[in-house]
């Protein structure tokens, strides 16, 4: 009896331990969109994307694919969720739109809405409806799909917007049949980002079914296995080539490489150097993640709240070694938290502003009192490769200067809670991206009020540029001031700033049409296959 | 009796452990190259007479990590076979010398622990302590307890009987003094393969654990974490991997052939 009452002591343990990694599963959801380690688009690969896509025969209609995907999607596919994974949001963007839509120069272009205005003090935006755009259902989209679409992400009658950058809506009035007007609790001149909401029809709940307005509709999903779309007859825009895409859900990163050269899949992004390397054969296109990899450190615990010590890693760290050790070579050295993609706001001249200089380094940890050096310790996510490299480079870097580095491998829900919702640690390797294309998506996290500043970075200079910047309708004293809360960030060494990873897009040589975008999609409806 | 095939087993794993050790006793002090030291300039190159193994993706000198490697994952294994030995004698003595409740008890607390895969107990254990070296050393440990105290418990229990510890006994020798002084040293043939097969299941269990990523944190090597890094350049760089799989299977099988020298029959 005894040993029955122990067993089943035991298997309760066990029960419990095991729900505690399940439950982890949604955090690291919530993780990937904050650090989304993987991204599509363009440095180099804008503009040779083209050329290198074209091979030699023409683009036919018709066919289909099957592309890779690293990880499984969010258990919802609720386009308004925002909290979803990175990876759920690429394969929705061929399904919703919103009002607008990103290009792949990381400008607004009308989607759902044909034209827009926005009133000189931004707080009122008067989108007009685009006539004939019909729902995957064959139904036509009304004012009244667009006031419940975005009544709903911006939770108006709830209270609790599922889209935190929609919380600043104060009303969505339909004024007649083809106008919306958004009014604004407060002026927001980045506000038109915002609107890629995607719309859905009035009363659909997207949990039941997926109804969107774009190229692709949703046909079937098998959980672990993938998703699948069809084309969609009557969308309003150009028409896409592809009759049906098959999102392949592959989770180990050799066996993505193998499925691409077998054949099994046709396609697949977001690999790194070391996997495109072993891709012969096949057209590979190089682009950028957009993050920001850096070595985030906790400016409020010693020995980082001393701004000379700070500085001293900047100088001792060696991004450009980084680059080539871990990287192979490719990858692009950033100095603040903007990366390249966003060209209005990106500021290169920041780039090198703390060049590698170990004596420089030794001199101002004497002058902060760390002659000797001092030992801490660096956490990382343990299933992202191109971060624990780079940790471990650095551990190699900073011996130089006596500073002693030890990595901390953890798992991704582990990470979310104790470093970037805890607060508990020194110094963190890992990559931030924006989800909007906005400047504050990248620099709102380093205002002293922001939930999300988790170096606890707080400086009133930076406050007050950043507060008037979000303020300012005028575009080239906002861009002026943005640029200026950049440079406050690498004066202040807030954090050592590395590089933003490059990435790869493989596709078998019969394939072609692929575009990066400066956000983290995959646009399919420009995919073609060659025939 | 150790039959004369035994005996050429026995001698073989013998001299395979001898050679390893020497290695790893040398390494200890001294490889061609510091482990952790990389060189943008000699990435992935191959087996060459300036680096035995050829070097990984950061330029390391892979003969040197392998030697670190291999040091690092001995000193666990030695020492996680440490923990489950020591317990197993205490527990599986106690309960084989004194049998009824308490052996009961704690017999059944073993049948619970095996009757998980051990991996996925020590995923439990490291979510409790957290990752790194020693708590490794200690999960592991921890797991080895249950398979040496059911060995050392039913050797006792077979022991208890005899003659010699009866008359023992009638002598009036205490009961720890029969215990770990008399039947102890004639258990010793069965227990010395029993650490045999601990030793090498250890090998195994912290190459997985630090292929997971949660044994020992790199940079330093180890050689589970090293198989895990390879993984990625099979292709392109097979030497890597094909040398750190040597090196776990040489410890793994020089062991091997020493308890299987010594008669072991019994599976940890």
């Amino acid at each position: 009896m005894k040993s029955r009452i122990l067993a089943l002591i035991l298997a309760a343990l066990m029960t419990a331990a095991l729900c505690g990694c399940g439950g982890g599963e949604s955090a690291q959801g919530d993780t990937a969109s904050e650090t989304a380690d993987t991204e599509a688009t363009a440095t180099a690969a804008e503009d040779t994307a083209e050329e290198s896509t074209g091979s030699t025969g023409e683009a036919v209609y018709g066919g289909e694919i099957t592309v890779g995907i690293a990880a499984e999607l969010d258990s919802s596919l609720d386009p308004h969720v925002s909290s979803s994974l990175a990876g759920t949001r690429e394969v929705l963007f061929n399904i919703f739109e919103g009002l607008v839509k990103p290009d792949t120069e990381g400008n607004l272009i009308p989607a759902v809405a044909e034209s827009y205005t926005v009133n000189e003090t931004a707080d009122v935006y008067t989108f007009t409806l685009r006539e004939g755009v019909k729902f995957h259902n064959g139904e036509t989209v009304t004012v009244g799909d667009v006031v419940y679409s975005l009544t709903r992400a911006a939770g108006l009658d709830t209270g609790e917007p599922f889209m935190s950058t929609l919380s600043g809506i104060a009303s969505v009035e339909a004024t007649d049949d083809s106008t919306i007007v958004v009014t604004l609790s407060a002026p927001d001149t980045e506000f038109l980002a915002y609107m890629t909401a995607a719309i859905i029809p009035e009363g659909n709940d997207p949990d039941e079914e997926l109804i969107g307005t774009g190229p692709f509709k949703f046909v079937s999903r098998t959980v672990q296995e993938n998703v699948v779309i069809e084309k969609f007859d009557e969308y309003w825009g150009e028409e896409p080539y592809l009759d049906k895409v098959t999102f392949q859900v592959i989770e180990d990163s050799q066996t993505m490489v193998m499925s691409l050269q077998s054949g099994a899949i046709d396609m697949a992004a977001h690999l790194d150097a070391s996997q495109a390397a072993q891709l012969d054969g096949l057209t590979v296109l190089e682009g950028s993640m957009n993050l920001v990899q850096a070595l985030y450190l906790n400016n409020a615990v010693e020995p980082f709240d001393n701004i000379l010590v700070r500085q001293a890693l900047s100088y001792a760290i060696d991004k450009y070694e980084i680059i080539d050790l871990a990287g192979d070579g490719y990858g692009t050295a950033l100095g603040s938290s903007m990366y390249p993609a966003f060209a209005k706001y990106f500021d290169e001249s920041l780039t090198n502003y703390y060049e590698t200089d170990i004596e420089k380094a030794r001199e101002l940890l004497a002058e902060a009192g760390y002659e000797d050096g001092f030992t801490f310790t660096i956490a990382v996510i343990s299933s992202y490769t191109p971060h624990v490299n780079a940790a471990q480079v650095i551990v190699e870097q900073l011996k130089e200067i006596g500073v002693t580095v030890e990595i901390e491998q953890m798992d991704a829900s582990t990470w979310y809670s104790d470093v970037y919702q805890g607060k508990d640690f020194q110094a963190t390797i890992n990559g931030f991206d924006a989800s909007t294309l906005t400047a504050s998506a990248m620099l709102s996290r380093f205002t002293s009020t922001s939930s999300k500043n988790f170096i606890s970075f707080y400086n009133d200079e930076y406050d007050a540029a950043y507060a008037e910047a979000v303020a300012t309708v005028d575009e080239a004293t906002q861009i002026d001031l943005f640029k200026q809360c950049q440079t406050i960030l690498t004066e202040q060494a807030a954090n050592v700033y590395i590089q933003d990873l490059a990435e790869f897009v493989a596709m078998q040589s019969n394939v072609g049409g692929y575009e990066f975008y400066p956000l983290y999609v995959m646009d399919m409806s420009t995919v073609y296959l060659i025939g | 009796m150790i039959t004369s095939r035994k005996n050429k087993t026995f001698r073989a794993g013998a001299v395979i452990t001898a050679v390893m050790l020497l290695i790893i006793l040398v390494g200890a002090f001294w490889t061609p190259y510091d482990p952790n030291a990389m060189d943008g300039s000699a990435k992935l190159q191959p087996p060459s007479l300036a680096h035995l193994l050829g070097t990984d993706n950061f330029g390391r000198d892979i003969f040197s990590r392998v030697v670190e490697g291999a040091g690092a994952t001995f000193v666990i294994a030695a020492a996680t076979v440490a923990i489950g030995l020591v317990a197993g004698m205490i527990i599986g003595g106690l309960t084989g010398y004194y049998g009824g409740p308490l052996d009961e008890i704690l017999m059944r607390i073993c049948d619970a622990i095996a009757a998980f895969p051990s991996i996925l107990l020590a995923l439990v254990l490291i979510a409790l302590f957290g990752s790194g070296r020693y708590k490794i050393i200690l999960a592991l440990g921890l797991l080895f307890i249950p398979s040496f105290s059911r060995i050392v418990r039913s050797e006792v229990a077979k022991q208890k009987s005899m003659d010699y510890v009866r008359s023992a006994k009638l002598m009036g020798v205490g009961d720890m003094r029969i215990l770990f002084v008399h039947i102890m040293p004639n258990i010793l043939p069965v227990l010395l393969s029993t650490v045999a097969i601990g030793f090498n299941n250890a090998v195994l269990a912290e190459a997985s654990m630090s292929y997971l990523g949660v044994g020992v944190q790199p940079p330093d090597a180890s050689l589970g974490r090293m198989l895990s890094e390879a993984q990625t350049y099979l292709m392109s760089a097979p030497w890597y991997a094909v040398s750190v799989g040597l090196a776990i299977i040489l410890l793994v099988l020089g062991f091997g052939l020493l308890s299987d020298g010594l008669g072991g029959q019994y599976d940890a």
